[in-house]
Formats: C-alpha cells, structure tokens, sequence
C-alpha cells in the first residue's frame, strides 16, 4: 500500500520563499551554461569583460578550421563509442548473472562493479594508472577505453538489472511453453523487454565517457579528448571564444542523449502481468 | 471415465524436493485424455509445483511423468505438447493482443496469412475479436484472461494447463469465466488441467479432482465422490464445510468411536422431543449462534460434551427475524443415516 497524497494536497501552492528559494537554486546551476554560451559569440578573444563589446558568429568558424579540435573531438567520440560498447556487453551480461543465480560473493560483486561511480574520479584514476604502470602496459586509446569502461559499465549494469527485477519470471516461461527455444525467447521476448533500458543506459555510459576528465587524464598517454583539449585551452588565452564554441558542443551532446534516456525509461504506467 | 481412455498426463511416485521442503510428495496419478481434472488443495500444497512439472519448467526429484504414454524426463518445455494459461497471464507487453496470441505460429513459421486467420479464430473462441490491435496494457483483469487462453489454444495442444487463472478476477466474472471455460473444453474435446484453491469452482467445472494436502494427494475422484465420501478429514473440511465427529459422541451416533463426517445441510433442525423416523439419526442440543446469509441460514447447534455442529437450512418460508429468534432454543437435529460417513485417518 503506497501513500496517496490527498488530492487537494497535491493543487497546494508551495509558498513564495520556497519558490525563491529553487529558482536561485536553480538558476546558480544553470546560469554558468548561459555564461558560456554568450562568450562563444563575443568579439574579444582575450578576456571576459562584461557585458561583451560585440557579438559574432566568426568562432564557430574558426573553431571548425582547428584540426586539434577535430582531432580531440574525433577521439573522444570514438573513445565514448568503444567504452559504450563494452558496457552494453558486460554490463548486461553482469546483471543477467547477477539476478538470475545465486552464488556465492553475489552480493560482493554487486557492490564492486557499483563501487567505480560511488568512488572519486581520482582515486579510480591513480588505481588504474599504478596497475598499468605495474603491468607495463603502454599508455594508449584502450587505456583510457578500459578506464571509462569501468564507471560506464555500473549505468548499464543498474538499467538493465532494474528492468530485469521489473520483468515476471513467467514471460520468458510463456515464450517456451508456447514452443520457443531459449535463443528464441531471448531473441523476441528478452531483448525487446531490455530494449529501452540498454539504449538509455547506452546512451547515459556515452554521455558520461564523453566528459569525462579526471579519470581519462591518468589513463591516457599522448591522447588529448575534447574535456581535455578545453582544460589545457584554459591556461593559454589566445582564441579564448573557441573553448566556449566548444564547451557549448559538448553539453548540446552530453544533453541530449540523457534527455534521450530519461524520456525512454520513463514509466509509462500500467503493469502488464497482472499486476496492479 | 479414468479408466475408459489412455492417461495423457501420468505422474508415478513423482516427488520434488526444495532443499527440506517437500512440495511434492510421492505423488501418483493418472489425468485421462479430454477429462476436465482439477487440482484443489491450500496454497503450498504442491498442486501449481505438479502443474509447472508437466509443463516442464521444473524436474522431479525423483519418479516419472508420462506424457502421451512417453517419458518426459528429458523433454524441455519447447518441445512438450502441453501450454499453460500463467496466473499472471504472462502476455508480452511489447507486442499487441494479436502477436501475442499467434506467439506459438509465429516460433513454428506458420505463413503470416494463417497466422492471423488463426490468432482470430482464437481471439473469436473466447469472444474479444476487437481488441486485436492493442497491446496488453490497455486490456482490463478479464480480457487479460481472455488472451492468454487464446494464445495457449491456439497451437491446438492436447493438454491446457490453467494455474489458478481466474484468481484475480471478481466473483460475477469469476463465475461467467467458469461456464466460459467449461464450454470452451468440451468444443475442443482436449484435457484441461485446473490448479484452483477454490473447492467450490473445482465442484462445478471438474470432471475429477485431486485434491493436495502438504506435497500429497489425499483423494482423487469426481466431484460427487469427493464431497459426499471424503476419503480423509482434511478432504471433508476443505471441500465444502463439514462437522466431523470423533469419540464419545461417535460411538453414541454411529456405534462406533472411528471419526465420521456429516455436512451441514444434510442435517434438519426439529423441535425438541419430536419423534424421528426409524434409521434417523438424531441428536438435541441447543442454538447457540445464528448467521443470517440470504438465501440460507448457518446455524451452531451445541450438542453437550462441548460439541458444536453446524447446520444450514434454506430459507424457504423463514425470515431473518424467525432465524434470530431462534438463538438460545433447544432443538432435536436429525439426519438420514447414510450422511452421516466414516472418514479414514491419516
């Protein structure tokens, strides 16, 4: 039994200081984006004078013109891309073993494949940069692949267990009863049933990869990703509108996908077997 | 009927253990070809663990399950020749009622043509040809039902299985399902095996039952043979209502002191002292408690040494007022003597 709030409890108005309250709230956590989105278009390159002496479109052109923004921006869509796919693969396949059986340490390896989020970024990173060091294995694109993979992986794993402890035991007995093989019903019972919750958790593992900083510093060699370019652009002054041209890029594509994955996990409400 | 036809489910001291738990116990019977047999027992009885064995989604622990007159040991549940109405109705979200229903066509390659004259077919059996097109979200508790019967007919299996499948259902459409389901068997001519809890349901759909106490079979016959001889005093008091009488009071009405059963409204209420046929049994004793029903009226007679038997009449000619004021009087309760049975121990 859930708690119902009355109905005319759900139509009170929240009261004036509260409201001013979310906004300044609000608006302290979103009017930095603002800010970079203005100085993408002002016409000094050097400093951040306000209000800006003039507004032009000439960085988005000069930014398109930087091959190392190409290249950064290049590596880290591939990078997001590799790390992405391993997490579809072992995160599923984790969830799948994890609420299916029951074995021994289960609940340990629950905890540490959920351990990398809830752990600093840094700690993480000096972890992997010591064992890579230990194991004399060269600094390169997969470095830093195995790196994002290990907190892209928990989105996954935490989507698709959800789905799966959502799922009634009897839809894939149903699919067999009624003459489907396992790789049948895993075919067209189980993979539509985990559909939604592989893209979004799909598309949440991109979007964290694809910003990731601190991790991808102590994991790559050479290898400079967009959130790196923009750091290293911060201590040179010259072009300075371009690192915003970029910022602005890369939380069009870091908010997209998460806004994808919110609508696609949504509940649309009504159980299905039986229940409710 | 059991005996006339080949068993087309045979279970031959089949257990299944869980760990210390015996679900089921050295169970043995035979389900004869187009019978309506149920399996009635309390929840954790065994009865939905038989149900999940011939449909294969589970193992005995040890015996052996004959399906067809053939070892199912080592069949999986794809290839049995058996389907199962889930009691969660078990349909697939992502796909409309229609998908659903032609599922079974659709994993044998059935050509999309008679895929869909056949998911029609089906979903006109159970009349609700206009929901096709939508998908099991938008369906109420009862079309639900409805089409998950549909999609296990429509492979056309020699053996249904139905796990409690109108559980979730209200009383009225409960009962309409009952003569529902009832029809559709007999048109198909094909076996259904029943799992309810509810005796009452078991007595009007089935042509036999079982019914399961702790993982065993107490009795196995036809709903008369089980309501009037219960083989065991558990089968009296769970299949119906029934006073059971043990000891002294026992040998004063039977002659003997071996528990024996009769059922409540076998039994008459006349005024006190007033003759009784010969062979009647009868007893006195006095109303202690009156519960009005409607149609009837439950009454709790006590008949000294503590015993107290319950007795429903028809509420032919009495009101609820008459019923009421007969609270405290003494009564003379008589029966025909062939109620009142011996039941065997166990």
């Amino acid at each position: 039994m859930r708690f119902e709030p009355a109905a005319s409890q759900g139509r009170e108005r929240a009261p004036a200081a509260l409201k001013l309250a979310v906004a300044g709230v609000l608006l302290f956590l979103h009017l930095p984006f603002a800010i970079i989105v203005l100085y993408a278009f002002t016409t000094d390159d050097a400093s951040y004078r306000f209000p800006p002496p003039g507004l032009t479109l000439d960085w988005l052109q000069v930014a398109w013109n930087r091959p190392d923004v190409w290249q950064a921006l290049g590596l880290s869509l591939r990078v997001a891309a590799a790390a992405t796919a391993a997490a579809l693969v072992l995160g599923t396949l984790a969830a799948a073993a994890v609420h299916k059986s029951r074995f021994f340490g289960r609940e340990a390896l629950s905890f540490l494949l959920i351990l990398p989020i809830a752990l600093p970024g840094i700690v993480t990173g000096i972890a992997l940069r010591s064992a890579m060091s230990l194991a004399s294995i060269p600094f390169s694109f997969w470095t830093v692949v195995v790196g994002h993979a290990t907190f892209c992986v928990v989105v996954v794993y935490n989507n698709v267990l959800a789905r799966l402890r959502r799922t009634p035991a009897s839809l894939a007995e149903a699919s067999m009863d009624l003459g489907a093989t396992p790789q049948q019903t895993f075919r067209r019972i189980l993979l539509p049933h985990l559909a939604t919750a592989l893209v979004a958790g799909g598309m949440l593992a991109f979007a964290l990869s694809f910003d990731e900083i601190i991790v991808t510093t102590f994991t790559a060699g050479q290898q400079q990703t967009l959130p790196i370019w923009i750091y290293a652009q911060l201590s040179k002054p010259r072009q300075r509108p371009v690192t915003n041209v970029v910022a602005v890029f890369v939380v069009l594509t870091t908010a997209v996908p998460i806004l994808l994955a919110h609508l696609l996990t949504r509940d649309k409400g009504g159980g299905i077997a039986g229940e409710r | 009927m059991a005996g006339e036809r080949a068993p087309v489910v045979r279970f031959i001291g089949v257990s299944r253990h869980f760990g210390s738990l015996r679900a089921v116990d050295d169970v043995s019977l035979d389900i004869a070809d187009g019978e309506f047999f149920s399996m009635l027992g309390p929840s954790g009885s065994g009865k939905t663990t038989c149900l999940r064995l011939i449909a294969g989604f589970d193992r005995p622990t040890s015996g052996r399950i004959l399906l067809h007159g053939l070892d199912a040991e080592r069949l999986p549940p794809f290839e049995r020749d058996v389907n199962t109405v889930f009691q969660d109705y078990a349909l697939f979200p992502h796909m409309t009622v229609e998908e659903n229903v032609a599922y079974g066509l659709a994993i044998r390659n059935v050509p999309r043509a008679e895929r869909r004259r056949r998911a029609g077919e089906m979903l006109e059996l159970v009349r609700l040809p206009e929901v096709a097109s939508r998908r099991p979200g938008q369906l109420s508790g009862g079309q639900r039902q409805r089409v998950a019967l549909a999609r296990a007919l429509v492979n056309r299996p020699r053996v249904l299985l139905l796990d409690e499948p109108l559980g979730a259902l209200d009383l009225k459409l409960r009962q309409q399902m009952q003569i529902e389901l009832k029809a559709i068997q007999e048109r198909l001519a094909i076996t259904f095996v029943y799992v309810t809890h509810d005796q009452e349901e078991a007595l009007a759909m089935s042509d036999r039952l079982a019914v399961f106490r702790e993982g065993r079979v107490d009795q196995v016959g036809t709903p008369a043979e089980v309501y009037e001889r219960p083989a065991t005093p558990f089968v009296a008091d769970f299949v119906g209502t029934s006073n059971l009488i043990e000891g002294r009071l026992a040998e004063r009405l039977a002659g003997s002191p071996a528990p024996c059963t009769i059922r409540p409204e076998k039994i008459r209420i006349v005024a006190a002292a007033a003759p009784v046929a010969g062979g009647d049994g009868a007893v006195d004793g006095t109303i202690r408690d009156v519960v009005y029903l409607g149609s009837h009226t439950r009454y709790r007679v006590e008949v000294g040494e503590g015993v107290v038997l319950v007795v429903v009449e028809l509420n032919r000619a009495t009101t609820a007022v008459d019923a009421h004021a007969a609270r405290g009087r003494p009564v003379r309760l008589a029966w025909a003597r062939e109620h009142l049975r011996p039941v065997g121990g166990r």
